[in-house]
Formats: C-alpha cells, sequence, structure tokens
C-alpha cells in the first residue's frame, strides 16, 4: 500500500514537473498516465505491487467528481441566459461524438481486420 | 449541554463535516444506482451533487467552505488519472492492434463534438468568449480550462461546461451505443473517452473493464488532440 501510493504519487510529481518546464499542452497526470503504462509494460512486478491500490482507486473514481459537480451548482448563473442553447449544444455534440466516434472505430476495425479477440 | 449552534459552528469550520458528507452522498447515489439495476440516467455523481448543493443552500454554507473538506477527496483525481496507467498497461497489445481504429476514432469523435457544439450555440448567438469556453469540453478538466484561457474563454464557464458534457455522456453512452447495435467494447470505450473525458471513463470502467481501458487512452490523446485543434476549430466558427 505504502510502496504503490508512493509510486503513484511519485509518477504524477514527474509528470506535473515535466509538463510545467516544457510547458506541454497536456496535464501532469496524464503525462503521468502514459509513462506509468510504459513503466508496467516493462516491469510486470511493478504492475502487479501496485495493481491493488489502482484498483481501488479507480473502483470509485466517479466519487471523484463529485466535489467539482458541487462547484458547478454554485455557478450555473455563469451559464447567463444562454441554458437552453449550451444545453442542446452539449447534449447533441456529446452524442453525436459518442456515435460517431465508435460507428468509425467498428468501421476502421473492419476495414482493417484489427478484429478483438 | 452543549448548544446544537456551538457544534454547528464547531464542525462548519473543520473538513471533516464535508468530507463526511460528500462519502455519504456518493454512497447514496451509488446505492440508488444499484436499487435500479445500474440504469444510466441513475447517475450517481448526478445524486451526490444534487444532494450535496441542496444540502449547502440550506445551511446557507459557502463552496468554499464545502471544498476545505471535499478538497481531499478532489486531490485524489490527478493519482486517479496515474492509475489508469493499469488497464492501460493490461490492455497493451490489443491497444497495439487496433492503432488504425483509434487514430480513425480520435479524429472524428474530437471534431465531432467541437464542431458540432460550435455550430449548435452559434446558431443560439453564443458570443466569441462562449464559444472559447465551449469548444474544449470534451478534453479533461485541467487541458479544457488551459486551452480555454488561452483562446479567451472563462475558466469557472469552462469547468461547468467541461463536467455537464462529462455527465452528459456518461448517462446516454449505455443507450445510444446500445441502439446503435455496436458490440465491440473496443469502439464503446474509446468514443467515450473521446467525448466525455474522465466521468465517461468512470462510466466506462463501470460497465466494462475493456472499455475501461480504452476510454481513458481516449481521454488522454483527446486531450493532446482537443489542444491542438481547437484553436483552429474556433476560428472558423467565430462570429
Amino acid at each position: 500500500m505504502l510502496h504503490a501510493l508512493t509510486v503513484i504519487l511519485a509518477t504524477q510529481l514527474v509528470g506535473e514537473v515535466a509538463a510545467r518546464s516544457l510547458a506541454l499542452p497536456v496535464p501532469g497526470p496524464v503525462l503521468g498516465m502514459v509513462s506509468l503504462t510504459l513503466a508496467f509494460a516493462t516491469l510486470p512486478a511493478l504492475r502487479e505491487a501496485v495493481r491493488p491500490v489502482a484498483q481501488g482507486i479507480l473502483g470509485h473514481l466517479s466519487l471523484l467528481f463529485v466535489p467539482a459537480g458541487v462547484g458547478v451548482i454554485g455557478n450555473l448563473s455563469a451559464l447567463k441566459g444562454m441554458g437552453l442553447g449550451l444545453t442542446l449544444a452539449i447534449l447533441c455534440s456529446t452524442a453525436l461524438a459518442i456515435a460517431a466516434g465508435a460507428l468509425t472505430f467498428a468501421f476502421v476495425a473492419r476495414l482493417t481486420g484489427a478484429s478483438d479477440d | 449541554m452543549t448548544d446544537v449552534a456551538q457544534i454547528w459552528s464547531y464542525l462548519s469550520q473543520g473538513p471533516l463535516l464535508w468530507l463526511t458528507a460528500t462519502l455519504v452522498a456518493y454512497g447514496i447515489g451509488d446505492a440508488c444506482f444499484r436499487a435500479a439495476n445500474q440504469l444510466p440516467l441513475v447517475n450517481p455523481v448526478l445524486i451526490a451533487v444534487c444532494l450535496l448543493g441542496a444540502l449547502l443552500w440550506l445551511t446557507a454554507t459557502p463552496y468554499a467552505t464545502y471544498f476545505e473538506g471535499a478538497q481531499f477527496v478532489h486531490f485524489l483525481l490527478g493519482p486517479a488519472t496515474v492509475c489508469l496507467a493499469l488497464p492501460l498497461a493490461d490492455n497493451l497489445p490489443r491497444l497495439r492492434r487496433a492503432l488504425l481504429p483509434v487514430i480513425a476514432a480520435l479524429l472524428v469523435g474530437s471534431l465531432a463534438a467541437m464542431a458540432s457544439a460550435l455550430a449548435i450555440a452559434r446558431v443560439f448567438g453564443a458570443d466569441a468568449a462562449l464559444l472559447a469556453a465551449l469548444a474544449p469540453k470534451s478534453a479533461t478538466a485541467p487541458v479544457a480550462i488551459g486551452i480555454a484561457e488561452g483562446m479567451g474563454g472563462q475558466p469557472t464557464l469552462t469547468a461547468v461546461l467541461v463536467i455537464l458534457t462529462g455527465i452528459t455522456g456518461a448517462i446516454i453512452a449505455t443507450p445510444l451505443l446500445n441502439l446503435l447495435g455496436l458490440k465491440d467494447w473496443r469502439a464503446r470505450g474509446f468514443a467515450v473517452g473521446v467525448a466525455s473525458h474522465g466521468i465517461g471513463t468512470a462510466r466506462a470502467l463501470q460497465v466494462h473493464p475493456t472499455a475501461g481501458a480504452f476510454a481513458g487512452l481516449g481521454m488522454a490523446l483527446n486531450a493532446v488532440l482537443t489542444a491542438l485543434l481547437a484553436p483552429v476549430l474556433l476560428g472558423l466558427f467565430l462570429p
């Protein structure tokens, strides 16, 4: 638990430092995710050591969005009378992006024979 | 006997009360979600947010006070993003095999999300600042806020739009993809991660581990692509 948490936090720290010092357009945690994926791929023992803690945190990933979500309620007035337009924009664009993205993925996978097995 | 008001004033100063309230509210939301047979519309985040919003309003508690307690949960978003390396590493061979579908779906999903949102908002008369806040809404919050600010969008408004997009994606993904008859968990997860970042990824992880891994990948890739494309698309749609 202690070692796994240290690995996770240290990876994020390295990601944050790299993102800021190199002025990358990606946030530190995302950089950390990419580098830890590569580390896991080369060091299976590390992956197994971190697995229980990572699974514990990811098991309730939704919970972590609650504080930011509560912040949204107090700021709904920021939508400034554009409520209907923005609601439609978010609903339609999200539905379209999910449908178009998933259909494209499935279509190209069939085309290139990149099936899942 | 100690006055209730005294206890309240003591508790409302520290982080314990609102941290506990956040966990309890999410617990209630999660229990409702399970009781409703995991119906996507009964979204645990949405329920918890509404419960806590009502509680803050009833007790006249400012968000800053609430956040002093909730920040411990909020902080874990960063480490949790790093932890997405686990499903990614577990699925690395399948990700490599699906390289072309991933690239194609990323481009189509990301462009569709931005272009359609900007077009609809434009029809409703949104000004340049609003369009700038709206354009990167499918990217994960820190990226979206950075991009929007760079283009003249307001950070608070961007955060609101990002969270609303995530919750929308988490709610509509399953019924929408079932309607389209898509059974490929890679395609389903990846599209949800691209369109609705971490909240969509959290939902995908609940549904299927493969969907969760591809959603995490979609979220990461779209963070980069949105940073590159949002300024270009915004230029096309400016009034």
